[in-house]
């Protein structure tokens, strides 16, 4: 099929993609802007394949969002909620156990939570937390806090984030989720979260958590009023950060869901839209081990074809997801174990079990 | 398989066994390249079709009792109804106010009621001047038994009330094994290629529909697909082919057997596998309204050069559980958004000016 490649114009990348040479911000511009997309699909699953063959992963995990209260207030959040709001929360260190406790007949494998930038819980309310999951449940690797929470916690506790990370190692943290990372640009945090940790703040919280041995993710939340140059800049500064550090497991496009939402104005991303963001993702990311299609943003149905067009990984079993649902995201809460093993096989592809780290724990 | 691709590249018809070939060996890419590139050559200009117009129930009294069909309601039930004149005339007013050029006219299979009332209902509703795009085969030869008299007599009858164009449903797998054991008193599949072929030969346009993924064989998908092309060879009256998966939730079958809902990949696929092997049907329509906006937009590059019809009103598929909506205005941005222009047509893909 390279023919088609050619045909699209695209044969000087394709050539870059089968020789493993790096692409540039230019072909980052070439490929957002072509109109292509079973093209880009083609290209990114060269990538894909040869990165993760033809498995394609899935994890069962548990997600907990301790509190919405944050002092953000991010435009494109429909989720965070100032302190006395009637719809405003926060989960004791009890309720939280009972949680986990709740579901201990399950074989979830991880605990994935995050929360606002809360502005008194102290300090010690998040490492009770890490402990009083660990004490629950004490084998299950804890996925939580963005670098936006933790650079918040430093701050509040004085202390430097490598110190404060350390700290929450030693209480029970595994690793990092890859929230909060946005859109890095100065521009688009100035008009849609000028409160939060710049993207320069993001990425030394996410490297000093990397040279501490922590792994973490990152996202990119696209859709809304940012630009193809500042998503492929977003994407460069994730591929420089990997150069220094390798610590990053995944990439996840987050597609913006804008009902509920202070840019509510806006329409639901595409599904071309959802696809090109994977494709070139994939493609830019030449040292990111992993490409996530969250289904739980874009769907179950585009994220089984997102598999043939760079995304190597689903997400998992996800229950209670709260934040893309107070969005207006209209895909189910969780979906079951055998349904992603069905979905992943019928996309032609090998359903593997993960853990956090993408240690294979079953195949089907 | 090179040489399979080959001739599809060339323009050229593949045979059964090269579509079983493909519909096993190809993947996803190849299935997508080939029939964008079918599309791109019967289409060669980036234009993608819709319509506005709603979907009419005119019952859902139905004796058909299909194992798939979670709309109907038995004539023992209570509950069924029929359509009142009151009611068919506000429904079309509000699909003309929405700029809408054609209702889709489909019901049950009702027991008694005579053609003169089929006549009847057709008469007052071309009194609006909307085109009456009605009366699915399995209702055709419905009204043929009860009337006694040939299928050929009552399309003249229909037509001469103000039928315009016959819909492509009831045909669900053209395999009568499968007919036997899901909707054993729906018309054969010989019955529904007799109707249609009637129907062209009197100068109505049609077109096919294949409800896919339920108890149906590869090789039953392609019976249903080889005698859509043989009887368009014969007539040139198909406008296009819409072929959607089946969707089990609530339905009679879905309780006594576990039919998992195809995926997406799966639609894509048969998608594209129809878009190659049905080389002399001019369109084929996307499905949003089983697979959501997202994979619709896609399906335009896997052999879909028409986003169907913006369906003010649907029930049957939204009786399965499925409730996707999208207004005109939606799918013209999603159609743009797929570099693609958006067009407003008619029943026979005359655009819109």
């Amino acid at each position: 099929m390279d023919a088609y490649i050619e045909q699209a114009g695209l044969g000087r990348i394709l050539t870059k993609v089968r020789k493993e040479e790096r692409l540039s911000m230019d072909d980052g511009r070439t490929l957002f802007n072509h109109p292509n997309i079973l093209a880009l699909g083609y290209l990114a699953n060269i990538v894909r394949e040869r990165k993760n063959g033809n498995q394609a992963f899935f994890i069962y995990n548990q997600h907990i969002n301790y509190s919405n209260i944050c002092t953000n207030l991010c435009k494109f959040c429909a989720f965070g909620k100032e302190k006395g709001h009637d719809l405003a929360y926060e989960m004791s260190v009890e309720e939280v156990k009972a949680k986990v406790r709740q579901r201990l007949d399950e074989p979830i494998d991880e605990i994935h939570m995050v929360g606002g930038i809360h502005p008194d819980l102290p300090f010690s309310y998040y490492l009770d937390l890490l402990r009083g999951i660990k004490e629950v449940r004490p084998d299950v690797h804890i996925q939580a806090f963005t670098c936006v929470e933790i650079h918040h916690l430093a701050q509040l506790v004085g202390k430097s984030v490598e110190r404060t990370l350390q700290e929450m190692v030693d209480a029970g943290l595994g690793s990092l989720p890859g929230g909060g990372a946005e859109v890095f640009s100065p521009r688009i945090r100035q008009l849609t979260c000028e409160k939060k940790l710049p993207g320069a703040g993001w990425l030394e919280v996410a490297k000093t958590a990397h040279r501490l041995g922590l792994r973490t993710n990152a996202t990119m939340l696209y859709g809304h009023i940012e630009t193809i140059d500042e998503r492929l800049e977003h994407v460069d500064a994730l591929r420089r950060a990997q150069d220094e550090t390798g610590g990053f497991l995944a990439f996840i496009p987050l597609a913006f869901h804008p009902k509920n939402t202070a840019m509510a104005e806006h329409s639901n991303t595409t599904g071309i839209n959802d696809l090109k963001n994977i494709a070139v993702s994939r493609l830019m990311l030449d040292n990111f081990p992993h490409i996530k299609a969250y289904w739980v943003m874009i769907g179950p149905k585009l994220a089984q074809v997102a598999l043939s067009f760079g995304a190597d990984d689903m997400d998992g079993t996800v229950k209670e997801e709260v934040i893309t649902h107070m969005a207006g995201a209209e895909t189910e809460q969780a979906l079951g174990h055998k349904t992603l093993i069905r979905l992943i096989k019928e996309a032609g592809r090998q359903p593997v079990q993960r853990d956090t780290l993408y240690s294979v724990l079953a195949t089907f | 398989m090179q040489s399979i691709i080959a001739r599809i590249e060339a323009g050229e018809r593949i045979t059964g066994p090269e579509f079983l070939r493909l519909e096993r060996a190809a993947d996803l890419h190849q299935l997508g390249f080939l029939a964008n590139a079918v599309r791109e050559r019967l289409h060669p200009d980036p234009v993608v079709t819709y319509v506005i117009d709603r979907n009419i129930n005119y019952t859902d009294i139905c004796i058909s009792a299909c194992k798939f069909c979670a709309f109907f309601k038995a004539p023992e039930d209570a509950g069924g109804q029929v359509l009142s004149k009151d009611e068919l005339a506000q429904k079309i007013a509000e699909t003309q106010a929405l700029g809408g050029t054609q209702i889709l006219l489909q019901g049950g299979l009702h027991p008694n009621k005579p053609l003169e009332f089929y006549e009847d209902m057709l008469r007052f509703i071309k009194a609006t001047g909307i085109h009456i795009h009605g009366f699915s085969p399995p209702e055709v030869v419905h009204f043929s038994q009860l009337s006694g008299l040939p299928v050929k007599e009552v399309l003249q009858r229909l037509i001469a009330a103000g039928l315009d164009s016959i819909p492509g449903g009831g045909a669900e797998i053209l395999s009568d094994r499968v007919r036997r054991e899901m909707a054993p008193k729906k018309c054969g599949a010989d019955q529904w290629i007799e109707v249609m072929e009637i129907a062209h030969g009197l100068g109505l346009r049609t077109t096919a529909t294949m409800m896919f993924g339920h108890i149906e064989t590869v090789e039953e998908r392609l019976e249903h697909l080889q005698r859509i092309r043989d009887l368009q060879d014969r007539t040139g009256g198909f406008t296009a082919f819409i072929p959607w998966p089946f969707q089990p939730d609530h339905t009679p079958i879905a309780a006594v057997r576990k039919i998992e809902k195809t995926s997406a990949v799966g639609y894509l696929r048969m998608l594209a596998l129809s878009r190659i092997f049905l080389d002399n049907v001019r369109n084929i329509q996307a499905s949003w309204v089983t697979q959501g906006p997202k994979i619709a937009q896609l399906s335009l590059f896997f052999g879909a050069n028409d986003f169907g019809s913006t369906m003010i009103e649907e029930n049957v598929v939204a009786a399965a559980g499925v409730r996707f909506r999208l207004s005109e205005e939606e799918i013209r941005r999603l159609v743009a958004d797929a570099g693609f222009k958006p067009q407003q047509r008619l029943m026979n893909y005359t655009p819109v000016p």
